[in-house]
């Protein structure tokens, strides 16, 4: 923790957990997704459900899909410009189990028909964490310069990825692998040191048997200071 | 500086103040100039200073409508000069809060909802005093400094640890930053934080329907008070009989000890008054 986490982050009100957390966690599904969504159901669940209007969770959470940051103020009216962008969004009360109060779940569609669901909570202070993508366990928090490879489950294919990100003189601070059953999807979460260069994403999305790269630099979190 | 006792030593070794040696270490730990770091938290101060302005609009109402326009009666110029700088300070503390409840852009210090304390005591006295942009930008490091502390050592969080975590954290770093910008020493500022936690201990986290509204804003406002008592005892040549850290770990002592119905479950104490269950 560093003094601008005491004072900061500079973000729209009123609260860190159920706003901020909110748009960033919108953000990062759009970021996900790897483009612009059309459609988003979002199912809310335990505080977020019980307070999400009071709290402007609803606008955060839209604003974060149409690639807003925490302290950007068009998130008061992003509904009206979701219309006007053409996202349809709906909300529903989720029903889940063994969740952190805080928690979301997002189901979207890109505009060129791509569909991801996104489950995450918003820890407080802004922190958040995805817990799960389309349905597989995920584990991470955005802070860091993040990559997200969703990839078959073959022999091999942790080797091929950390080659990559070595020839790309980068070092790997974490490395989290989920897969759902033994030659089926797999998700690799990396956390990096530095940023991901883009042609390191081109070649990882080039690799045989990875369905999709997603890449969440750590310094769109930082926000910007303009009034 | 994980501790009051690390903080003060290492400003008194080096023979600076708080915020000098909190600027150095910010410096140190993300690699970048001094220079940087202070240009930093003076955009932070910046936008301080705009949430003061927005929330003294009288239109401004938040999404449940209980909240908002209170600030702009506070700021009155009749209201503002009636016990000194700490009305100055108590209707900008409004303003921030009622800004951060309205959607407004804030500064989270050390949280959205205790947002409007340390703006409030330092934007008021530099008005009054006419501080420097960059006395007031140490004063803040100095804040920071004791601010990450009570977050290591205890929480800042009111879902963890009550209102007493936020507003009385934010309390305790407004008040060592007015010490500091008083000419206080470094010793003088950390008992202004100790004697500000210590008279905000079991303060309980009880948002009514929720909501970073009531009593938050109210609790901004009386935060900001408790910073100058805090400040004018240390100033005064008052010293904390208790040290800064014993007082932290009694701050989160008496959290952990708090049902869960006072923090920020929005059930008990004001949220659980009569008149505020059924609006």
């Amino acid at each position: 923790m560093d003094l601008f986490d005491v004072i900061g982050p500079v973000m729209v009100g009123p609260s860190s957990s159920h706003t901020a957390g909110a748009a960033r966690i919108g953000k990062i599904t759009r970021r996900l997704l790897g483009c612009k969504p059309v459609r988003a159901r979002i199912g809310l669940y335990g505080s977020f459900q019980k307070t999400y209007l009071g709290h402007g969770t609803d606008k955060a959470l839209v604003g974060g899909l149409l690639g807003m940051n925490v302290d950007d103020l068009r998130l008061r009216n992003s509904l009206e410009i979701a219309r006007q962008e053409g996202l349809e969004y709906s909300f529903y009360p989720a029903e889940l189990r063994h969740a952190h109060p805080n928690t979301v779940v997002l189901e979207v569609e890109g505009e060129d028909g791509r569909q991801l669901t996104v489950q995450a909570s918003s820890v407080g202070g802004g922190e958040i964490r995805v817990n799960a993508i389309d349905g597989l366990e995920a584990g991470f928090s955005g802070h860091e310069n993040t990559i997200v490879l969703t990839y078959a489950d073959t022999r091999g294919m942790i080797a091929a990825i950390s080659k990559q990100v070595s020839e790309a003189h980068l070092n790997i601070a974490t490395m989290r692998v989920f897969r759902d059953t033994q030659g089926g999807k797999a998700i690799m979460a990396l956390e990096l040191d530095g940023e991901a260069p883009e042609e390191l994403l081109r070649a990882l999305s080039h690799l045989r048997d990875v369905y999709r790269v997603a890449y969440l630099p750590a310094a769109e979190e930082s926000t910007s200071c303009e009034p | 500086m994980r501790t009051i006792k690390e903080l003060l030593e290492a400003a008194e070794t080096a023979q600076v103040s708080l915020g000098e040696i909190s600027l150095r270490w910010q410096a140190e730990k993300s690699r970048e100039s001094l220079t940087e770091v202070q240009a930093k938290m003076g955009e932070r101060l910046q936008i301080m200073r705009l949430s003061v302005q927005d929330g003294r609009s009288p239109e401004l109402r938040s999404a449940s409508g209980r909240v908002g326009g209170q600030a702009a009666k506070m700021a009155q110029p009749e209201q503002m000069g009636r016990f000194g700088v700490v009305s100055k300070a108590c209707a900008y503390a409004m303003a921030v809060a009622e800004s951060n409840a309205c959607m407004g852009k804030i500064v989270a210090a050390p949280t959205a909802g205790s947002c409007g304390i340390l703006p409030g005591a330092l934007l008021a006295v530099q008005e009054e005093e006419h501080f420097s942009e960059d006395e007031l930008i140490s004063a803040l490091f100095a804040a920071a400094g004791i601010g990450r502390v009570i977050a290591l050592e205890a929480t800042i969080s009111g879902a963890e640890g009550g209102c007493q975590a936020e507003c009385g954290a934010a309390a305790a770093m407004a008040a060592a930053a007015l010490t500091q910008l008083y000419g206080g020493t470094p010793r003088q500022a950390c008992d202004a934080c100790s004697f500000a936690l210590m008279n905000m201990l079991g303060l309980v986290c009880d948002p009514v329907c929720g909501l970073v509204e009531i009593p938050c804003v109210y609790r901004n406002v009386g935060g900001v008070s408790q910073a100058f008592a805090a400040a004018q005892l240390a100033l005064s040549g008052v010293e904390c009989p208790i040290p800064g850290d014993e007082v932290i770990l009694a701050m989160k002592d008496v959290g952990d000890g708090m049902p869960a119905s006072l923090r920020e479950t929005g059930e008990g104490g004001c949220a659980g008054c009569r008149s505020m269950k059924n609006p």
